[in-house]
């Protein structure tokens, strides 16, 4: 056990940090969830793929940097220190990334990673249905072979970032007679293509996040298909492992937002004249949450760059960080009293409203990347090994 | 970097830990709870063979020489088996205190008797008006303000206290500190007490991962056992959720603990900060984990009968020792929003930032 950097690692931080403040957006830029602001933040990965910084760990040939994970650690450190932009391609990048990394043929991934990379075509998640939510193996939607292409048809829902992302990366059943898990094939499907209809949906606040896809008789290659068909629920487990794990929540964003919650915590002290004391616990508690969650994933990538992988573990990170933001979130709102409210537009809610923005995103946490309460049957029934029913 | 244990730090919990199923098996922690002293000389002297009360020692003085990153799991281990013989005050405290107040005569003739299972130390702060195993110390360190004295057992008057946690020896110790008994004072005796409490925070914490998954083991055995409506009652959500939030405190208190050895070991400047995270983060694990478990367990877990309790009572006990839980979130706060102390944020403002 050795907790101290090394001088290329602190070299590579220096590097880090000097790319990104002299490339981060002086003036946040708009919403992801809105036309203008995605492609302002499809601009923004372009700049860090030009600047080499889009996929620190990804093989220089896919359009990465071919550093390691804990460069990959550092790198996200000093991309929340600097503010930069939130990154509009994560389904890709994060999650489908890693998957064809260890699932796709050479070919796939050379066609889909350095476009990924780049954000050339960002992605989006086609898990749920109408009525396939925490019931994930219940989906519906049907992929059948026609000579050398999948004909898909049906509904997918919930998909984030679908409103305006190019491509959906999701299951289909592909074996009619099959139920539950098996039957199930992962299948890569371009939203431009014929029979798509993307609806956006209109999130909690008010912008679309995500949306509702139709397809109908949607044709794509079978090339199109990520690891073996009927094969794949396995195939998703890694994305969703991913997901939980480790690359869509690295520790610096909740590091970063307790650092702000305790230079909010010792403003209210200065200007007000009483705080509740308990504030003072739950800011406490909330930075020691941030460090214990950064902990973990040093362990966990010090794991994975021994040779171990991400396994069930993965739902405890879930729940873990998911509780993290809504605790630092409340605890903000609690401590901005009367201002807690404000919209961004309202004249006093200078330097206030991205908390209630945040706390809003926060209450998205414990369900999206499957319900927390699946999480916890996940625990139970695969570390701990309490009996199914 | 590198945030993991070496193949032979994993070999020897791996030793402890079947050691200690043989040679601490809670018929055996239950049959202490009704002896004089609690203790057992016979237990401590196997436990020296295998290196234990000696593991940071010096080689020269006749110990293993290892740090406290050695020590952390095999002290994890201790807690799951529910070992009530005195390695805390010993070997995490005791032992490196003796060698940082650089008496030469004082090591000499205390480190290899410790290191050979001859001497049992106790280690008295001001956080806790009781002295642990002090019935048994052949040595006590005791403090007086920012002096720390040391005493023969002979020369102190002690009361035992009753503790709801039967394992668990304290009392109060008259005595009278004088120019003789002195060992230093000052910025040293601060430093030095600050230390103390550090290893003993970070000792208890390291106990309690162990007894919260201890505790979380034997209520996920009930439940796969007791059936009521026909089924295993762990096949039921409200039960299955339960574990999985203990599951998920401590596997989030585990690598505060493990960061916390590592600070000590290095003698980090957020030394105090860490230990105190680690030690909140480990009480409440443990804590929830006794609570759950004996929910779980429904009445049997309340019975004096049932076994669950040895660690309920360790749980109890552990989070009171070397500060609080609640005590040490205050000093994470005072450091954190009043500035006191360094609290450093991991990776995040590494040196550099």
């Amino acid at each position: 056990m050795d907790l101290t950097f090394t001088s290329e690692q602190e070299a590579f931080r220096k590097e880090a940090r000097a790319w990104l403040e002299a490339n981060v957006p002086a003036e946040p830029l708009p919403s992801l969830d809105t036309a203008q602001g995605f492609e302002r933040h499809r601009e923004w990965e372009h700049r860090l793929h030009k600047g080499g910084w889009a996929m620190v760990p990804w093989p220089i040939e896919y359009g990465g940097r071919g550093a390691n994970l804990l460069e990959w650690l550092i790198f996200e450190e000093e991309y929340y220190r600097a503010g930069a932009p939130g990154r509009v391609n994560q389904n890709g990048i994060f999650l489908l990334g890693p998957t064809i990394m260890e699932y796709g043929t050479a070919e796939q991934k050379a066609r889909y990673l350095p476009k990924m990379a780049s954000s050339v075509e960002v992605w989006a998640q086609g898990w749920s249905e109408p009525n396939a939510g925490s019931d994930m193996a219940a989906i519906q939607a049907t992929a059948v072979v026609d000579g050398g292409d999948y004909v898909i048809n049906g509904q997918k829902t919930w998909a984030s970032r679908g409103a305006y992302a190019d491509w959906l990366f999701g299951l289909f059943r592909t074996d009619p007679g099959s139920e539950r898990h098996r039957g199930l094939t992962f299948i890569l499907v371009p939203l431009d293509a014929a029979g798509v209809t993307v609806r956006p949906i209109e999130q909690l606040d008010g912008e679309a996040g995500f949306a509702e896809i139709f397809l109908d008789n949607v044709r794509v290659p079978l090339k199109n298909r990520l690891g073996e068909e009927n094969q794949g629920w396995q195939v998703a487990m890694a994305t969703a492992g991913f997901e939980r794990g480790l690359m869509l929540r690295s520790p610096a964003r909740f590091q970063n937002t307790a650092r702000k919650l305790v230079a909010l915590y010792q403003q209210t002290v200065a200007s007000e004249a009483r705080v509740d004391p308990v504030l003072r616990d739950a800011v406490v508690r909330c930075w020691m949450d941030a460090e214990a969650y950064a902990l973990n994933t040093y362990q966990t990538v010090s794991r994975l760059l021994e040779g171990g992988k991400i396994g069930a573990e993965a739902s405890l990170n879930k729940i873990f960080w998911s509780e993290l933001d809504m605790k630092l979130h409340e605890t903000a709102l609690s401590l901005l009293g009367a201002r807690a409210e404000l919209l961004p537009e309202a004249p006093a809610a200078q330097g206030v409203a991205g908390w209630l923005d945040g706390y809003l995103f926060s209450l998205a946490g414990p369900i999206y990347a499957g319900t927390n309460e699946i999480q916890r049957n996940v625990i139970a029934e695969r570390i701990l090994k309490l009996p199914r029913r | 970097m590198r945030f993991s244990f070496s193949e032979d730090q994993l070999l020897l919990q791996k030793t402890v830990r079947d050691f200690l199923e043989g040679e601490c098996a809670v018929d055996s922690v239950r049959a202490l709870w009704e002896t004089e002293t609690g203790r057992s000389q016979e237990l401590w002297g196997k436990l020296a063979e295998i290196g234990l009360p000696g593991l940071l020692v010096p080689e020269r003085h006749g110990g293993m020489g290892m740090d406290e990153i050695d020590l952390v799991l095999l002290l994890e281990e201790t807690g799951r088996s529910a070992l009530a013989e005195p390695l805390i005050s010993t070997a995490a405290v005791g032992v490196p205190l003796v060698c940082e107040l650089e008496r030469v005569d004082l090591a000499e003739s205390w480190l290899p008797k410790v290191a050979a299972g001859g001497a049992v130390l106790a280690v008295g702060h001001a956080t806790n008006s009781f002295v642990s195993d002090a019935h048994v110390a052949d040595l006590l360190l005791l403090p007086h303000g920012d002096e720390i004295h040391a005493l023969p057992r002979e020369a102190v008057a002690l009361e035992r206290q009753a503790s709801n946690d039967p394992s668990r020896r304290i009392f109060s110790v008259a005595w009278t500190p004088s120019a003789k008994t002195r060992l230093c004072r000052a910025a040293q005796g601060r430093a030095l007490l600050a230390a103390a409490l550090d290893r003993g925070a970070l000792a208890c914490a390291a106990q309690q991962l162990g007894v919260s998954q201890q505790l979380i083991d034997m209520a996920v055995r009930y439940a796969c056992q007791r059936e009521q409506f026909g089924v295993p009652i762990g096949s039921f959500q409200a039960i299955k959720h339960m574990l999985a939030d203990c599951q998920v405190k401590l596997e989030y208190a585990r690598p505060a603990v493990y960061r916390a050895a590592h600070s000590v070991a290095r003698e980090a400047r957020s030394r105090a900060v860490d230990t105190s995270m680690a030690k909140a983060a480990a009480s409440e694990a443990a804590l929830l984990a006794a609570r759950v478990a004996l929910q779980v367990h429904g009445a049997i877990g309340y019975t004096w009968e049932q076994d669950l309790h040895v660690w309920m009572r360790r749980a109890w006990s552990l989070e009171l020792a070397w500060g609080s839980g609640a005590w040490h979130r205050a000093r994470v706060a005072e450091a954190l929003l009043d500035r006191r102390a360094p609290a450093e944020t991991f990776g995040y403002c590494a040196p550099g930032a």
